[in-house]
């Protein structure tokens, strides 16, 4: 068994006082929650901090935790020979075991009833999981390899961490931001207490030319100065394919050009658009002949378009 | 060990859940629930019918209150106050990330 050294986990000494751990806890948990923290790493954190006090506020299973001795964190480690019987377990074994799990079936764990000795109905434990999905797979629905470590009771009513790979239907329409609930597909449940169940959180992994907002999603349009002036009908890539899209004559740079349902699907109503933001993109060098034109419109041309200056700024003469 | 495929449930306006079915995909009692309506942190598809039912995006903002009373040892005042400020948060966030979708990536 791994130890872990759950002082240090909360910055508080081995002697701090109730007080002082539930401060130390109280501090960790402001920064780190996941539902309050933006830190990625915020979750495992928390889960750390939590069992850490889980084990620490609770007396009895302070004082267990105390008789192992203290070790370096990570360390292999063997409990003194009387600590099973000492706290009423008689065979107990420490190979294949995580320090919170022990700690949890100890005295006060045993009242949860999933012990051996539990005869309560209990239901099985929530998970929740974030899956980082593709646009492609939110537009078409998806697939997606779950992997996760659940607690588990073997024959004997021990419990183990065993890997457990799921493999869960997205269907188009999800977004990002979008919760999914797969039922009984959590922890088993005891006793006849109902399975838990997996609750999926559905995350778009950036893509090179789309950006989603809701099931709208927004694409730079790059359009040569003369596109934008005179009308074209260019070609613009959607997640079914291309399509054609007339840009009209005098489009402005940051106009936006919807194509209605070119979005996202919806789960159950009609799906989002596709905006094209024009941007107007000069050649980066000129050939002879682009000067030549673009000189010639320079000398032709009476457009002016910082017109708007002179009549909006006041001059105080 | 791979398991067949399920098929999610969606949480959002499509679907709806009973007060009883919040509560037991959340952890909260009744009770609890009744006084988040109460503070307005959730509302019933109409709260003047006898049997509220609810748009099932309710149970995720449901358990995150259950998780933040129970991992910060919150009454339900702060519970709701913190939870309404959750939503602000999320609120902004989504009128920023569709500023942000709106934003040119690159200048041509």
């Amino acid at each position: 068994m791994k130890y872990k050294d759950y002082y240090e986990i909360l910055g508080v000494p081995r002697d701090a006082d109730d007080d002082a751990i539930k401060k130390a806890y109280r501090k960790l948990a402001h920064k780190y929650h996941p539902d309050v923290s933006k830190d990625p790493a915020g979750e495992e954190k928390f889960k750390e901090i939590a069992e850490a006090y889980a084990t620490l506020k609770d007396a009895d299973k302070r004082a267990a935790y105390d008789r192992l001795g203290s070790h370096s964190p990570g360390q292999d480690f063997q409990p003194p020979p009387d600590w099973g019987t000492q706290y009423g377990e008689q065979d107990l074994r420490f190979e294949d075991i995580d320090l919170s799990d022990l700690l949890a079936g100890l005295a006060g764990g045993r009242q949860r009833g999933a012990g051996r000795r539990g005869t309560m109905a209990m239901p099985g434990e929530d998970y929740e999981v974030t899956a980082r999905i593709s646009l492609e797979d939110a537009y078409a629905g998806t697939l997606v390899d779950l992997n996760l470590s659940v607690p588990e009771y073997d024959a004997n009513g021990r419990l183990h961490r065993v890997p457990r790979v799921f493999k869960a239907r997205i269907p188009k329409g999800a977004t990002h931001g979008q919760r999914l609930r797969l039922r009984g597909k959590g922890g088993k449940g005891f006793h006849g207490g109902r399975d838990g169940d997996l609750y999926l959180n559905i995350e778009l992994v950036p893509h090179a030319l789309f950006r989603p907002s809701g099931h709208d999603l927004y694409l730079d349009l790059p359009l040569a100065p003369w596109e934008a002036a005179l009308g074209a009908t260019v070609a613009v890539p959607t997640l079914a394919g291309t399509v054609h899209l007339k840009v009209p004559a005098g489009t402005a740079a940051g106009s936006k050009l919807r194509l209605s349902g070119r979005g996202l699907p919806t789960p159950h109503g009609k799906p989002g658009d596709l905006y094209a933001i024009a941007q107007i993109a000069v050649p980066p060098k000129l050939s002879e002949a682009e000067r030549e034109l673009f000189q010639k419109l320079a000398a032709g041309s009476t457009f002016d378009p910082r017109s708007h200056f002179n009549s909006e700024v006041k001059h105080g003469d | 060990m791979a398991t067949e495929p399920v098929e999610p449930a969606w949480l959002n306006d499509d679907a709806r859940v009973s007060l009883d079915e919040l509560a037991a995909l959340s952890g909260l009692t009744d009770a609890a629930l009744r006084e988040l309506v109460d503070y307005g942190v959730l509302h019933p598809v109409d709260a003047a019918e006898a049997q509220w039912t609810f748009s099932a995006r309710w149970v995720v903002v449901a358990r995150t209150a259950c998780r933040l009373r129970n991992d910060f040892e919150l009454d339900l005042n702060a519970l709701a106050l913190t939870l309404s400020f959750l939503d602000r948060i999320r609120d902004l966030e989504a009128q920023l990330r569709s500023a942000n979708a709106q934003l040119p990536r690159r200048h041509y």
